[in-house]
């Protein structure tokens, strides 16, 4: 038989998410607090599971109409263009400027669309009690929490080309309805990797050495 | 050498023995190489000037246009707070707040809570609410993303330059500058240190 790797959870002890001490919860185990920084403590993220799974559903849901829907509405005096985030790659790749394509490919389509997958992943295997190479699934979650916040990127792009092209009747650029909901999938994408708790990766796992 | 203390690994938990690092080590956890603690000398000096800078940088990009367009001669510019309102004018009041949350307020937090909790200590007192305003501070980070609007703002210029003349602004530089003292700030920061330095002075 393997050794049982010795986690705080196993030793009845818990861990502050905020100061990082170790302690003894004592008799009850309900509403203990942090002796040194006063924060609630808990064994595990409350309701880690449940939680990620309904930021993730609700983001996966906006995420068709993020991609389907026109994200900048151009108007000039030879008429309308609406461009979808795709369309928006598309136009700066035969337009010439493809390094900017690729940024604005990875940090708009790739990074909402793999991470969603890798939660989806993530959520199933630690729901089906999987030992299966835990090193890599943490270290995946690390790559979704470091790379998450870039998907805005083209909120701020919009912001900026809506506030400077106003040229009275020239051209206007006014958001389109996607942006709205693109918005959303990315806060909704960064709540469900704040909620879901690595360490849960870990709890089927018995062996010291993974 | 071991100290004595315990810690939990936040992303395995496992137990481990906390030793003592040579200056700038890192500690990882033995099973899964998550980050557990570092060490950082001089922290309580570096922080706070780099924190200084940043916000002294962050105001200016506040205050000052970012980019303008020249077009016939007229120059139409943007400030970070004028694209937050021009989004809103337009009606997407929920994109506008994002901008907003993300671009300006997390930030300024942020700033603002580490200035606070650092200088505090330099001083050698623990301020009352201290572990309130660190919990603030770690709540706020995710969300102040200084560098991708940093990113965002370079992909508009490269955008409208094939439409009319780009003029970039002063807040442009002072931004760059503001995300670089940031990053820098994070880089000598120690959250452990600050634990144990509270501790004392309480």
């Amino acid at each position: 038989m393997k050794p049982q790797a010795v986690t705080a959870a196993r030793r009845g002890l818990l861990a502050c998410h905020v100061c990082m001490l170790v302690s003894h919860p004592g008799r009850e185990l309900d509403h203990v607090c942090c002796p040194r920084c006063g924060a609630a403590l808990h064994v595990r993220k409350p309701d880690s599971i449940a939680r990620t799974w309904a930021f993730l559903s609700a983001a996966i849901i906006l995420y068709i109409p993020a991609n389907v829907l026109p994200m900048t509405d151009v108007r000039t005096l030879f008429g309308n263009t609406e461009d979808t985030i795709m369309s928006g790659v598309v136009y700066l790749w035969t337009s010439g400027s493809w390094p900017l394509a690729v940024i604005v490919f990875v940090a708009s389509i790739m990074v909402p669309m793999l991470k969603i997958m890798a939660l989806v992943f993530l959520l199933v295997s630690v729901q089906m009690r999987s030992v299966w190479q835990p090193v890599q699934r943490t270290r995946l979650y690390r790559l979704i929490e470091l790379v998450g916040r870039w998907s805005m990127l083209d909120i701020f792009v919009i912001a900026f080309l809506v506030a400077l092209v106003q040229l009275r009747a020239l051209a206007t650029i006014k958001a389109g309805p996607a942006a709205a909901c693109f918005g959303a999938v990315v806060v909704l994408t960064m709540c469900a990797t704040l909620s879901f708790d690595p360490r849960l990766i870990w709890d089927p796992v018995e062996d010291d050495h993974g | 050498m071991p100290t004595g203390a315990i810690l939990a690994c936040h992303e395995c938990d496992l137990l481990q023995h906390e030793v003592r690092l040579e200056p700038y080590g890192v500690a990882r956890c033995h099973r899964c190489g998550a980050q557990l603690y570092r060490s950082r000398p001089h922290e309580l000096d570096r922080v706070p000037a780099y924190i200084l800078g940043a916000f002294i940088l962050y105001v200016i990009s506040n205050a000052f246009p970012v980019v303008g367009l020249s077009i016939g001669g007229e120059l139409v510019q943007a400030t970070l707070l004028g694209a937050v309102h021009g989004i809103y004018a337009d009606g997407d009041w929920l994109v506008a707040l994002l901008v907003l949350l993300t671009a300006v307020v997390a930030p300024f937090v942020q700033m603002i809570a580490m200035a606070w909790l650092l200088l505090s200590l330099r001083m050698g007192r623990a301020p009352k609410n201290f572990s309130k305003v660190f919990r603030v501070l770690a709540f706020v980070r995710p969300w102040g993303m200084v560098e991708v609007l940093m990113t965002g703002v370079l992909v508009a210029l490269v955008k409208l330059a094939r439409m009319a003349e780009v003029v970039p602004g002063i807040a442009l530089w002072s931004l760059a500058g503001s995300m670089l003292l940031l990053a820098a700030a994070w880089a000598a920061f120690d959250p452990r240190l600050l634990w144990s330095k509270a501790g004392e002075a309480r």
